[in-house]
């Protein structure tokens, strides 16, 4: 599996009802690289997630997988090329980890092609990469957050998809599991060739794991490239409205963002 | 990381699963079969064992003893036929809607359809004087549009379950007031009439309603096989769904015409009989664990549960015939109490 499939999106409108969110938006994902998507509370990172996945149909303009109007495409076949995992999926009643992984399987099976073996080879092979196989028999509620998180990308995977599109994965998750999953990511993108785009909230965690990053700010991007060239004081005064240093990252040479806040002044920071 | 032993490790958790789910199955067909026998064994008129295999091979021996195949053939038989496919029925639907929606409380005997049903029943018998099977076919009338109103009420930008769940317990107060306001414009005699619709009965089991049923039901199994691989998809939400490729707004409205069907049918066969529809999806599940979604085995709980209290109904109290509504209004009603103490201790209801 290489990372040959494009996404992207041109002259995109989104709105839900009358209220516009996304607005004339243009944007190229990098074939191979972890793309995160930055933003404010609202400013409409998560529509454009949804519009990308065609979960969300534009009003105007179009997405586009391999030059070709996603919302216009055989939804299942969409779902063997661009896999998605949205906020906040729902885990029914005391299902299995093993029968949570398999339902991504669902693209891949029809009326006379059902469970086979390649299917068993699919999931095991999401949950060795999720480092969850140990879980396999688990009801999915007895799991912790950190775990759960990563059966739900495990899910994701054994779709088996080149381009894969997460909304906000790290969210109620500790630090150390956040770190996790942005670790997971990574090896997919690295080892895997995935093309990965995630919409995420914690700016620092962004620019360290990010290969492209995407700044917006209400329904537009403000700036978007490798964090280092794009991450500024006044690219973060703008899209977030604080006043912050950006230093350097000392552990990954990324920039850093250390807001100021009322009770500080950049002086006492020198 | 042996991928090898992973996927040996898949495969297994499946099986057992399947197992599972196939023990489950077998049991309750045990079950069923042992409450069955006994449907056709108990009554005020003595009939030994070997009178009723008797009575049931005579379509084939021609022996004939008419007394004995009268209570047999055409009393006990049917009775106990309808109950088991009017309860499969009524489980079907209730495990259909409580899938969809993901909700315990999206019967359809707690969110309107029932309700409904039994407002066309009333209507018939108070206004229009009917009585009998045209009763039925207004009752299937009043389920179908009830259905409908709440599916359109609820659509804005596609339907959510949230919203369904909602407009179908208002449906269901605002049928209940338009019941009463029925009531209070009848005639004495009408409305015994109407309350002994809407309690729900087998008391008046007559072949036909159980070959129409079983029509029907040959028709919507099929379309809810068809129909069910995408509600696996659709349990983990919407997005979901649509993420994994699944038609998701041509799934959900053909899975609730079924279930529609499943309950209309069902109601105009046996009346509203109540809570069949809500605890027969929980309880197979609960047997299950997890494994499996669990539809044959709630048909076969609905269908056990119908049967059970229908025997309870006839023989519980002496010289009294009570209808099966009463018997299952009163289980259902303590499981509906557990279930609410359940959820409450685990802090969520679904």
């Amino acid at each position: 599996m290489s990372a040959n499939h494009q996404l992207l999106a041109a002259g995109l409108d989104l709105a839900y009802g009358e209220r516009q969110i996304v607005s004339a938006l243009d944007l190229t994902l990098p074939p191979g690289k972890l793309t995160v998507i930055v933003g404010a509370n609202a400013c409409g990172k998560s529509t454009l997630l949804r519009g990308l996945a065609r979960l969300r149909p534009p009003t105007r303009g179009a997405v586009y997988l391999d030059g070709k109007p996603i919302h216009q495409m055989p939804t299942r076949q969409v779902a063997t090329i661009l896999g998605v995992l949205p906020q906040s999926p729902i885990a029914p009643d005391a299902i299995s980890v093993t029968d949570l992984v398999g339902r991504g399987r669902y693209p891949h099976q029809g009326w006379f092609r059902r469970w086979t073996p390649e299917d068993d080879i699919a999931v095991a092979e999401a949950l060795a990469a999720t480092d969850t196989a140990e879980l396999a028999d688990r009801p999915v509620d007895e799991l912790s957050g950190g775990q759960r998180q990563r059966v739900w990308i495990a899910m994701a995977l054994a779709q088996q998809t080149d381009l894969l599109l997460l909304d906000e994965p790290t969210t109620f998750l500790d630090i150390n599991h956040q770190v996790e999953v942005l670790d997971l990511l990574t090896d997919l993108v690295r080892h895997r060739g995935r093309t990965v785009v995630v919409v995420l909230h914690d700016l620092n965690l962004a620019c360290r794991y990010a290969d492209h990053i995407v700044a917006m700010k209400a329904g537009r991007i403000v700036a978007e490239g490798r964090p280092v060239d794009v991450v500024t004081e006044p690219v973060v005064k703008d899209v977030f409205g604080m006043t912050s240093r950006v230093v350097v990252d000392p552990v990954s040479n990324t920039p850093m963002i250390v807001p100021i806040g009322r009770h500080h002044s950049i002086n006492a920071v020198v | 990381m042996s991928a090898k032993a992973d996927t040996s490790r898949i495969s297994a958790v499946r099986h057992a699963a399947a197992t599972r789910g196939r023990n489950v199955l077998l049991g309750l067909a045990l079950a069923l079969l042992a409450a069955f026998a006994l449907a056709l064994y108990l009554g005020d008129y003595p009939v030994p064992v070997s009178g009723i295999v008797r009575s049931l091979l005579s379509p084939l021996s021609g022996l004939a003893d008419r007394s004995v195949d009268f209570i047999v053939l055409q009393v006990r038989l049917p009775r106990a036929i309808l109950a088991v496919l009017s309860g499969a029925s009524f489980a079907l639907a209730g495990i259909i809607f409580q899938t969809l929606l993901r909700n315990p409380l999206a019967s359809p005997d707690i969110f309107g359809i029932a309700h409904g049903a039994s407002a066309a029943a009333v209507f018939c018998i108070i206004i229009l004087g009917w009585s009998g099977i045209a009763v039925s076919f207004g009752a299937f009338g009043g389920a179908v549009l009830t259905a409908l109103a709440i599916y359109f009420l609820s659509w804005r930008d596609g339907v959510t379950t949230f919203r369904v769940v909602l407009i179908g317990i208002g449906m269901a107060a605002m049928l209940a007031a338009l019941i009463s306001y029925l009531f209070t414009r009848a005639r004495l005699n009408e409305v015994q009439q109407a309350m002994a619709w809407l309690v729900g009965s087998l008391n008046a089991a007559r072949p036909g309603d159980s070959i129409v049923l079983a029509g029907a039901m040959l028709v919507l199994i099929p379309l809810m096989v068809g129909l069910v691989r995408a509600l696996d998809t659709m349990e983990l939400g919407d997005d979901s769904a649509r993420a994994l490729g699944a038609p998701v707004e041509l799934t959900r409205l053909g899975l609730m015409l079924v279930a529609v069907g499943f309950a209309a049918f069902a109601t105009a066969a046996v009346g509203p009989v109540g809570f069949v529809a809500f605890v027969s999806g929980p309880l197979a599940r609960s047997l299950l664990k997890g494994a499996g979604r669990g539809f044959a085995q709630a048909a076969l709980v609905g269908a056990l549960v119908m049967l059970v209290s229908d025997l309870l109904a006839q023989h519980l109290l002496p010289a009294v015939q009570l209808p099966v509504g009463v018997v299952t209004g009163a289980c259902g009603a303590l499981f509906l109490l557990w279930l609410l103490m359940a959820s409450g201790r685990s802090g969520r209801v679904n």
